[in-house]
């Protein structure tokens, strides 16, 4: 009996796009990679990245705020959670959860693409296959790491 | 034959170039107005401050998410000063990004809202030297307002003539929440002056003014209040229409700036209905009141109303006539409209170049 071949993946490309201390928390960086615009931002010492560009209108997501997820289960109780995960449009406010990309108010149909980021140390970055196209690594910093 | 096209997928080119109808300027500190004020109200704001129906002085009632008054995060000058406060980063992210021609200036201070009318006046006064001084005068693509302080209609019309042969002022300007509803006489004068110049009137939404923002008393949340704008504007269009204010004033155009109008049409079918069984009531109202609505207002697009079904607000577009209709983006606010992506219905290049640009050349004499 045959078997299908299992064909390995195309391994993903592993850009370094900032380093670790360029973006405090709560900030974010847009940077552009093999053509894209990705906004990178720093979630109390956790890095996300999502598609810049709101589906909505098109406003650079980087420009938007940081916000927690509220809800309730009925009025004057509120409970707040996930800290700083969703970022909130800059022009009409729509909010994304930095996780997934979805929007919380139409999670279905409304989306960013959300990129997966590590953070490196420069040595192990000098060793691998990482593009840096921007950044001389210095082998004792730490390096925010984008995959595409 | 015209193909519709999306609005979407359309290319800068498609448009010769766009009218923004709702453009806020901003001053560069908070007592710029001073600057342009006579010693003597210089004096009186320092010693008892501008009161207004506003509750809060100086600022509006809510935060509305963003720093300063709800604006676009992003439209903070890089030289400092707020949003729409530095022509020159004004010039760069609307203008030049969004391919405007035009943009009409809708400044929104305390001038018409002074609970003190001589100061009011005074105030409106300064605001038109301050448009032309700070923004219509060194840019020739942003077109001034005619602030007046509706209150005291002799004092506006002295304004009004004072300011008319300068062609950088396109309308005249007045807010929607009046003391009286707007079609009551107290403001005819205003409306004769601006027939016989030919001026449109634009009545811009207001958060606030002489009345709470709904008619049952001030809401408790901005998601409220954002429905109130569209109820001033309703209310605007009745009382002007049922007190006969067009048969007196058969050219005067009223443009209704900022708040909607998929609530139209709901709206006028409701005025025909009762004119027909009630119209003895109203004998000085000859026409059906559709008919008024077809000819002396116009409606500024921006807040668009994003239904699930985009073809739904098609409907309502051509119910309303492509005529009507002048785009806005209400910058720098946060619920700005980018022109190139805000209206998500297929038009046909015509009814795009209409809304876009034509009709407001037209109604402002741009040209
Ligand atoms: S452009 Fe992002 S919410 Fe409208």
């Amino acid at each position: 009996m045959s078997t299908t071949p299992t064909r390995e993946k195309r391994p993903p490309a592993r850009h370094v796009v900032a380093r670790v201390d360029e973006i405090a928390p709560g900030a974010s960086k847009l940077v552009h990679v093999e053509g894209r615009d990705i906004a990178v931002f720093n979630v109390a010492g956790e890095f996300m990245a999502i598609a810049n560009r709101c589906p909505h209108e098109g406003a650079d997501l980087c420009k938007g705020k940081l916000t927690s997820l509220f809800e309730s289960d009925e009025p004057g109780v509120v409970k707040m959670s996930r800290h700083g995960e969703l970022v909130r449009c800059p022009w009409h406010g729509w909010e994304f959860d930095l996780r997934s990309g979805k929007s919380w108010c139409d999670p279905a149909r409304t989306r960013v693409k959300s990129y997966d980021v590590a953070v490196e140390h420069g040595a192990r970055l000098v060793e691998g296959t990482y593009r840096a196209e921007v950044f001389k690594i210095s082998v004792d910093d730490e390096y925010v790491v984008l995959e595409l | 034959m015209e193909t519709p096209v999306l609005e979407r997928s359309s290319e800068k080119s498609q448009i010769q170039g766009v009218v923004d109808c709702d453009v806020h300027p901003a001053f560069s500190k908070p007592d710029q107005l001073l600057d342009y004020l006579p010693e003597r109200w210089k004096t009186h704001v320092r010693d008892f401050a501008v009161r207004t129906a506003n509750p809060l002085l100086g600022t509006l009632p809510y935060p509305r998410m963003t720093p300063g008054n709800g604006m676009r995060r992003d439209s903070w000058p890089p030289n400092g000063g707020p949003p729409a406060s530095d022509l020159a980063f004004l010039q760069q992210q609307l203008l030049e990004e969004c391919n405007i021609d035009y943009g009409i200036l809708q400044p929104l201070a305390a001038g018409s809202m002074a609970f003190n009318q001589e100061l009011g006046a005074a105030l409106c006064a300064a605001l038109n030297d301050w448009q032309i001084d700070k923004f219509a005068g060194p840019e020739p693509r942003l077109k001034a307002s005619i602030c007046i302080s509706q209150e005291d209609a002799k004092e506006s019309v002295a304004e009004i003539d004072r300011r008319v042969t300068d062609r950088r002022f396109v309308q005249i300007a007045m807010p929607p929440r009046t003391l009286e509803p707007c079609g009551r006489r107290r403001y005819w004068p205003i409306y004769e002056a601006a027939e016989h110049y030919g001026l449109p009137i634009g009545l811009h939404t207001s958060a606030f003014g002489y009345r709470p923002n709904t008619p049952s008393g001030w809401s408790s949340f901005y998601l409220e209040e954002h429905y109130a704008a569209s109820n001033s504007l309703q209310t605007v269009l009745s009382s002007m229409i049922l007190e006969g204010v067009f048969e007196q004033f058969p050219k005067l155009k009223i443009v209704l700036v900022e708040g909607g109008f998929s609530w139209l049409p709901s709206l006028v079918w409701r005025l025909d209905r009762e004119w027909k069984r009630m119209r003895d009531e109203v004998p000085h109202v000859k026409r059906k009141p559709s008919e008024y609505v077809r000819e002396n207002f116009w409606y500024t697009t921006q807040p668009i109303e994003e239904p699930e079904n985009n073809r739904h607000l098609l409907d309502i577009l051509r119910w309303i006539g492509t005529d009507r209709l002048m785009f806005s983006t209400d910058y720098p606010h946060w619920d700005f409209d980018d022109p190139r992506f805000a209206f998500k219905v297929p038009l046909t290049p015509a009814e795009r170049s209409a809304i876009f640009r034509d009709n407001a050349v037209e109604l402002f004499g741009l040209k």
